[in-house]
């Protein structure tokens, strides 16, 4: 073979083998780690999957936060203002966490319809509400049957 | 008054820019060198007003002229003066004023400096960086001006800063970011002068090497800066969140990490002219995107400030135009590049090669973790976050793998090096390294992925060393004069790479070492955790310029003997009504204490957070390394000669 072209031979496998590898590596990372988000409607109805990881968010309900006495141990409720989700939480909750602020949870959906958080988030100043909040009370505003994000 | 003189002046230089953009060019092709020579005073014209108006704004946040909208939406009588100042780039229109004053900084070096280039070339750099200078001038005149004005119902105090901004990392992390990112902008000129006058040969790549050196070396600090602002101001003791921000940093780096590279080559061999090209266009339309996702609030981030869509439509719309106008040209003129002379499979050329290759993946593989949220929600798949396990799993192997071959690349020559011989020089360190690693990771039961990195870590630091003495030592002269005469250059990679792996020691560190854990403890209360005792010793009240606070006052004992005296606070700042978390940390080369306070629990109680972070310093230590590297190697001297023979 020419060895100019078997040089761009060699660079092409090279190029190819990192490549795969990488694609290999990004379609393992992303089956594990994607995240769906779901509104406290679609957890009501049934949606959302229960014993993996997802996100759920909406407001805080006034007057649902509860704290044990002896431990980390706090649970409250959030709200798309039609359903709500019992959040239950082990842990400091962020500066930002207030009753009536909207917050996304991370964490798993237990089967009987509590949601068991790893992490709170609620982010940026008192003005700011996280998109997927936005998004969720704006759904449930709409009166539509909101959609299902996923299809499994 | 002022404000309008700052508005006035931002006009007058974006019809400077505009003419910058134009004239000089239009001189190339029409040959009329009068036309050419206008550049220089344009792009002068152009800074000087871009200055005025920063400084109109910095005045009127030092004098609280609170009718300026976005001085009161982002200062208050009561914030300390250096916060004043540095709150002009705390949200968006100042902190893209801050960037075209940047952008502006930049032209006038290359502008002081294009004496040393071929007549016509100095003024096509100019001018392509008069038309991004353009683009963002427009961009904010019409969405985002700082000057507007909200009269006549003056408030009487502003909203203040943002307290989380309100911090000495926050005071000079963007100037260094922008630095870096609007630094790529001039390779970026470079390469486009080069694709318009169709000269590719080698030298653009070596006008272009100290400016990416320095701009590289400036980013590099400003994540560095980031880095460390996240991790003692957030309360959470993280480093790197893999934040869509984070990510928009790192992909211009990496990008920009591999244009180094790739231009060394570029320069020294004359091949891969045309990707180097191309990757100097990429590197700045990746600087670019970040702006984007920062400034368009596409992204859920701490950092995106405002949701505007016209901002977002405007700034996509300016990407588009620059990166596709330069992709056009790259297309047009790219097939004219003559292959340059054939590289060896086994020079430094084909481990240079496999840099790029394994550096453009990372940026992909980040580019992709980062998009695939918009991607999900724009084909109707419902909204996800891709969470920092997917960085992990996909980065660290790439990085690990890039590394070995940066132990390798510097041993071998140009063009050709027998592969027995690589192997010789391989093969005891890489025994040494494997061995002293597994004894470490054994010793301190670490786990394989240890073992994997300290083995690179190690094998590095043999080679690097390995091959400077092979360099001092061939030779008749003393071992000290060889040194000395070595190239600044090399230098600078040298330390930029042994940088690399401090820091990758850091990471492996406090990722594998680390303890945490969460308690609730009031005064007078001891909690043993991680071979020290915390005690809590009183609570306080405090009262801040702008904010009041409970401080802790904990004592931290290991073996009976004080080591540190840690005092986290969390502090109300009033103007915003806003809550934040101040950890106290205990620094140390092998291990950083950090507390920071939860929330109060009942009368006496609160929740805490203590964390014992092994090897953290070492990160942002690697960073400077780095830093110090990049800035070495710009100032090599062989980038100071004058271009012989004007018309090269």
């Amino acid at each position: 073979m020419h060895p100019v072209r078997r040089k761009r031979l060699i660079t092409i496998a090279i190029i190819v083998l990192v490549l795969s590898g990488a694609i290999g590596l990004v379609l393992y990372a992303l089956q594990q780690n994607i995240n769906l988000f779901y509104t406290p409607t679609q957890i009501a109805l049934g949606d959302a999957p229960t014993g993996v990881n997802i996100r759920a968010g909406g407001m805080v309900v006034k007057g649902s936060v509860k704290r044990d006495i002896n431990t980390l141990f706090v649970s409250f409720n959030v709200t798309d203002f039609k359903h709500t989700v019992h959040i239950e939480y082990h842990g400091i909750l962020p500066d930002l966490f207030r009753e009536g602020q909207g917050i996304v949870a991370q964490g798993k959906l237990l089967s009987n319809g509590t949601f068991l958080a790893s992490q709170v988030l609620a982010k940026h100043d008192e003005k700011y509400m996280p998109p997927d909040v936005a998004n969720a009370l704006k759904q449930a505003k709409d009166n539509t049957p909101s959609k299902p994000y996923n299809d499994n | 008054m002022l404000p309008e003189v700052g508005n006035f002046s931002l006009i007058l230089s974006l019809f400077f820019a505009g003419s910058l953009a134009i004239v000089p060019i239009t001189g190339y092709w029409r040959h009329n060198p009068i036309l050419l020579s206008t550049a220089r005073p344009l792009t002068l014209l152009m800074s000087c007003f871009v200055l005025v108006s920063f400084i109109v704004l910095a005045i009127a946040f030092l004098t609280n002229d609170f009718s300026v909208l976005y001085v009161s939406l982002n200062s208050n009588s009561n914030l300390p003066i250096w916060y004043k100042f540095s709150a002009i780039w705390g949200s968006h229109e100042g902190s893209l004023l801050l960037w075209v004053l940047i952008l502006c900084g930049w032209s006038t070096a290359v502008a002081l400096k294009s004496h040393t280039l071929p007549k016509e070339v100095g003024p096509i750099v100019l001018s392509v960086l008069g038309m991004v200078a353009t683009g963002f001038l427009l961009f904010m005149l019409f969405t985002s001006s700082p000057f507007v004005r909200d009269l006549p119902n003056v408030p009487a105090n502003g909203e203040d800063l943002n307290p989380l901004l309100q911090d000495v990392g926050l005071v000079i992390h963007p100037p260094m970011l922008y630095m870096g990112y609007v630094g790529f902008s001039v390779a970026f000129a470079f390469a486009i002068a080069a694709l318009i006058t169709g000269n590719l040969n080698s030298s653009w790549a070596r006008w272009a090497r100290p400016w990416t050196a320095v701009s590289w070396a400036f980013l590099t600090l400003g994540i560095t800066l980031g880095s460390w602002w996240a991790y003692y101001e957030l309360g959470w003791g993280g480093w790197w969140f893999w934040d869509p921000v984070e990510n928009a940093s790192l992909m211009p780096w990496l990008a920009g990490t591999a244009l180094i590279h790739s231009l060394a080559v570029t320069e020294k061999r004359g091949v891969f002219k045309s990707w180097t090209v191309l990757l100097a266009i990429f590197t700045f339309s990746l600087s670019l995107l970040g702006t984007f996702l920062v400034r368009s609030g596409v992204l859920t981030s701490v950092h995106a400030f405002a949701a505007d869509p016209t901002r977002g439509v405007f700034i996509l719309a300016l990407l588009i135009v620059l990166i596709g106008s330069s992709l056009l040209l790259y297309s047009l003129r790219a097939s004219q590049v003559k292959a340059g002379v054939a590289f060896g499979l086994t020079g430094r050329e084909a481990w240079l090669l496999l840099n790029n290759i394994i550096l453009t993946v990372l940026t992909l593989t980040v580019l992709l973790g980062t998009l695939y949220p918009l991607l999900f929600e724009a084909l109707d798949l419902g909204r996800i976050s891709v969470g920092a396990p997917y960085f992990n799993t996909v980065f660290s192997p790439l990085a690990l793998l890039l590394m070995v071959f940066m132990a390798i690349g510097p041993l071998s020559k140009w063009h050709n090096t027998k592969p027995s011989l690589l192997v010789r020089l391989c093969v005891w360190p890489g025994v040494v390294s494997i061995l002293l690693a597994g004894v470490i990771s054994y010793a301190y039961h670490l786990g394989g992925m240890a073992w994997l990195s300290l083995s690179v870590a190690f094998l590095v630091v043999l080679l690097t060393c390995k091959d400077w003495f092979l360099k001092v030592s061939s030779g008749s002269k003393g071992i000290i004069p060889r040194a000395r005469q070595l190239p600044r250059n090399y230098y600078g990679m040298m330390l930029a790479h042994l940088g690399l792996v401090v820091s990758l020691i850091g990471i492996l560190m406090v990722s594998t070492c680390s303890e945490e854990t969460t308690v609730k403890i009031a005064a007078g209360q001891t909690v043993s955790f991680a071979g020290y005792q915390f005690t809590l010793n009183q609570f306080e009240s405090l009262k801040g310029p702008n904010y009041v606070a409970d401080q802790a006052d904990i004592a931290v004992y290991q073996d009976g003997k004080l080591v540190a005296q840690l005092k986290p606070e969390k502090r109300f700042y009033e103007a915003r009504r806003q809550v934040m978390t101040e950890a106290s940390l205990n620094a140390g080369i092998t291990r950083d204490l950090y507390v920071s306070l939860g929330e109060k629990l009942d009368d006496q109680a609160w929740s805490m957070r203590i964390y014992v972070k092994a090897f953290v310093r070492w990160i942002w230590f690697g960073g400077i390394l780095m830093v110090c590297g990049g800035v070495l190697s710009a100032l090599d001297k062989r980038y100071r000669t004058r271009v012989e023979g004007r018309h090269a």
